[in-house]
């Protein structure tokens, strides 16, 4: 059955992982649905948070060739509910449709979303939640005439105490 | 590069010295202990080989015809010596002519340190003469790469590479050097490569896995062993034989397991796979326990998988976690190196003797003798046969000889017949079936083992793609013995169309040159041979020859290749005729 996984991956810092990263979805004709990678709460360390819909035996292999990477130091998979996610979506709607009626300021106000800067021509938004809201937000909004939007990949903490990884090195440095 | 690396302290070399980048990486290669490379050079390796020509007594370059000569040279050096093979070539098309060789090496598990030149750093990414993005194009074909654009990186490049070639799983990895990196100069120093962090080449050996997969062993009543390189990479030859003989498990080869133990070892069964031996394809599906060492369950070995051995339990040895469950689930993975895993298996295991089920298997190895192997080795037909040929080299040189194949037919029969006293002795492209791999990657066998006889067995089309070696061949003085199985068809095409396109032969026929007259024009010696009267001497001519000889026998046109399980086909639908 396909469902939503995220993979989390901790990497060293090194030119062309992420090539070498997406070519492994790539040649099994897996579709990244989204990606980003960022500094992990571990100093040098990087971290890849990859979002695709897939079976759970191809969540699991991938997860495997990743992990084999010679840079990455370890790669995990979760489901929806292992994890806390969030997406970051910007609107730009034009000052005019926001002036007319207080309806946009209630839609944002009623989504939890806030205005980040306004201009004589034109009005950003921004919102924070699950891309299910943010898409919701942005079919409201287009009523009134969205001239952009644009939404980050997923961000993902896991529900553990502390970084899947800070066991891990710790492990690795003992051995050494 | 900031992977984070640890270092052997008191390896570090004594003497600082001012020197180039290129002559840092020869100084480099020394501390890895390399004393011949394979390569070619051009514009944006040049200052490497310029630093050559002072280091020549202490590293052999064997001069290839072609970038891809070098890659495949490299290879059959490093699968005869059991080291890291090194090729050397310029930027561009040196570099682009090395992929196939690479792939093949990735795909086979060899281990390789490819070394390319490349434009000066201020000209990456300006499409600059003979700039080609090498990173990005070996990127799936390589266990690792790394660009180098200053001088004082190359030996830590150099170190992890080796590093990383030769540990865990095997492979080839590719140093992209940019020309002023290799001008140049600085303090060198070199410090070898212990560990790297994010990367762990052998997994421990989890006891509790050894002993739960004992267990299922000591319950089986028709356990099953199947060998793959994984038992020659991990140098447990030994182990093997000793976990066989104390549990009296039978034994099946993958293509590329072949040689791990002697063919005549009675618990060896025979060649696993599309064209192996029809035993160790149906008694897959008659196990109750298969035992995987080493071997990653290619479909050219499982057939359709899924009806491969549905009724059997399988523990699967394996270095690479990546492999486990990747094709066939497993009932007990043990991660490790074989070395360690079969030892410690050993002793939890029952002393055993499956006598009975050795028996089925040598049932099925009469039925066979009978519908194939007789008629192959001691045909009645007029044509000589590929598997006769191969027959009178084991009798003429005592089944010791390295054998190296091209692909195609001949290369299945080769496998299926030639005779194996040691291991590292056969040398094939397996995963990557590489049509041209057979005549250079010889090269590299000889050089590799030069105290051991080489019989390169090619077909007259997979010579034609790197025929061009034979000037290497003359030139270096390496004494291979070519043995050229000529049909003049692109064989195992020709059987394919046989058997499943009506005997359209669509661009199989082949018109050859005369091959001895070219091995003459490289001073390489020589004959022609299309009789059976004449097919003992020529090939005790070949063997006593002192230098590399040419044989080439016309063989019968259409032959194929028997036992097969056809594309989508179950291995226990193996066709014997
Ligand atoms: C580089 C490459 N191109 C094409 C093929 C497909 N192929 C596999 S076997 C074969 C025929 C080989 O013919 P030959 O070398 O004469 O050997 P034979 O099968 O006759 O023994 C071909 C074309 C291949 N394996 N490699």
């Amino acid at each position: 059955m396909e469902q939503e996984y995220i993979i989390t991956a901790f990497s060293e810092n090194s030119i062309g992982l992420l090539n070498r990263i997406t070519i492994i979805f790539t040649r099994r004709q897996v579709n990244i649905e989204s990606l980003t990678v960022s500094q992990s709460s571990i100093q040098g360390v990087h971290k890849f948070t990859i979002v695709i819909k897939n079976t759970l035996e191809k969540v699991e292999k991938v997860t495997k060739q990743i992990e084999k990477l010679v840079e990455v130091l370890k790669a995990f998979y979760h489901t929806n509910d292992e994890i806390i996610q969030q997406e970051l979506a910007l609107y730009k709607v034009p000052t005019d449709a926001l002036m007319k009626s207080n309806e946009i300021e209630n839609l944002v106000r009623n989504s939890g979303a806030r205005i980040l800067e306004i201009t004589p021509d034109y009005t950003v938004i921004e919102k924070t939640g699950y891309k299910t809201e943010t898409q919701d937000l942005f079919l409201k909004l287009d009523a009134y005439g969205v001239t952009q939007f644009t939404r980050s990949g997923t961000v993902a903490v896991t529900k553990n105490p502390k970084e899947l990884l800070t066991q891990y090195l710790k492990e690795i440095e003992k051995i050494k | 590069m900031e992977t984070m690396t640890k270092e052997k302290k008191e390896t570090i070399s004594p003497v600082t010295k001012h020197i180039t980048g290129s002559e840092a990486l020869l100084l480099s290669l020394i501390e890895e202990g390399v004393d011949v490379i394979f390569g070619y050079p051009g514009g944006a390796i040049m200052p490497v080989y310029d630093a050559l020509y002072h280091y020549e007594e202490k590293i052999r370059h064997i001069l290839v015809r072609h970038e891809q000569g070098a890659a495949h040279a490299a290879q059959g050096y490093a699968r005869a010596s059991g080291k890291v093979g090194v090729a050397l070539v310029t930027s561009g098309p040196g570099a682009t002519n090395l992929i196939t060789g690479i792939a093949d090496a990735m795909i086979d598990s060899t281990p390789l340190v490819c070394i390319s030149g490349q434009v000066g750093a201020p000209l990456l990414g300006t499409d600059a003469f003979q700039e080609t993005d090498v990173i990005g194009i070996s990127m799936p074909v390589t266990k690792w790469n790394v660009q180098v654009t200053r001088a004082e990186d190359i030996p830590a490049a150099i170190a992890k590479a080796f590093y990383i070639a030769r540990t865990g799983r095997p492979g080839p990895v590719l140093v992209d050097i940019t020309k002023d990196a290799q001008f140049a100069k600085f303090d060198f120093s070199y410090t070898k490569c212990e560990s790297i962090r994010s990367y762990v080449p052998v997994p421990k050996v989890d006891i509790e896995k050894v002993k739960e997969a004992a267990v299922i062993i000591n319950n089986a009543k028709k356990p099953y062993a199947l060998i793959g390189q994984g038992v020659i990479l991990g140098g447990a030859e030994k182990e093997l034989i000793a976990f066989l003989e104390k549990t009296g498990i039978p034994a099946a080869w993958t293509l590329l397991g072949a040689s791990a133990m002697r063919t005549d070892h009675p618990l060896n069964m025979g060649m696993l796979g599309m064209h192996g031996n029809y035993g160790p394809n149906v008694k897959t599906n008659e196990c109750d326990v298969l035992i995987a060492i080493g071997m990653r369950f290619d479909d050219r070995v499982t057939g359709d998988v899924k009806r491969y051995a549905k009724q059997a339990k399988i523990i699967h040895l394996e270095i690479d976690p990546a492999e486990i469950d990747k094709i066939v689930n497993t009932t007990v993975p043990v991660l490790g190196d074989t070395k360690e895993s079969l030892a410690l298996l050993s002793e939890f295991v029952n002393p055993g003797k499956h006598q009975a089920w050795v028996n089925e298997f040598k049932k099925c190895a009469e039925i066979e003798y009978e519908k194939v192997i007789q008629n192959d080795l001691y045909p009645e037909k007029e044509g000589l046969s590929m598997g006769e040929v191969i027959r009178r080299i084991n009798e003429k040189t005592g089944c010791d000889a390295i054998l190296v194949t091209d692909v195609g037919q001949h290369q299945m029969v080769a496998a299926r017949y030639f005779k194996f006293n040691q291991t590292r002795s056969a040398i094939t492209s397996g995963g990557l079936g590489t049509m041209g791999f057979g005549l250079p990657a010889s090269i590299g066998a000889k050089i590799g083992a030069p105290e051991r006889e080489v019989v390169c067995v090619c077909g007259d089309g997979g010579l034609q793609m790197t025929i061009q070696e034979l000037g290497t061949i003359f030139q270096s003085e390496v004494a291979v013995k070519i043995v050229v199985l000529n049909n003049n068809f692109l064989g195992m095409v020709r059987q394919w169309q046989q058997l499943f396109f009506d005997k359209r032969y669509s661009s199989t026929p082949l018109i050859n040159p005369d091959f001895i007259a070219i091995a003459k024009a490289y001073s390489i010696a020589g004959q022609k041979v299309s009789s059976r009267n004449d097919l003992d001497g020529a090939i005790e001519t070949m063997i006593n020859h002192k230098g590399p000889y040419m044989l080439e026998v016309k063989v019968e046109q259409e032959d194929n290749v028997f036992p097969m399980v056809a594309a989508g086909s179950s291995v226990s639908e193996i066709r014997l005729e």
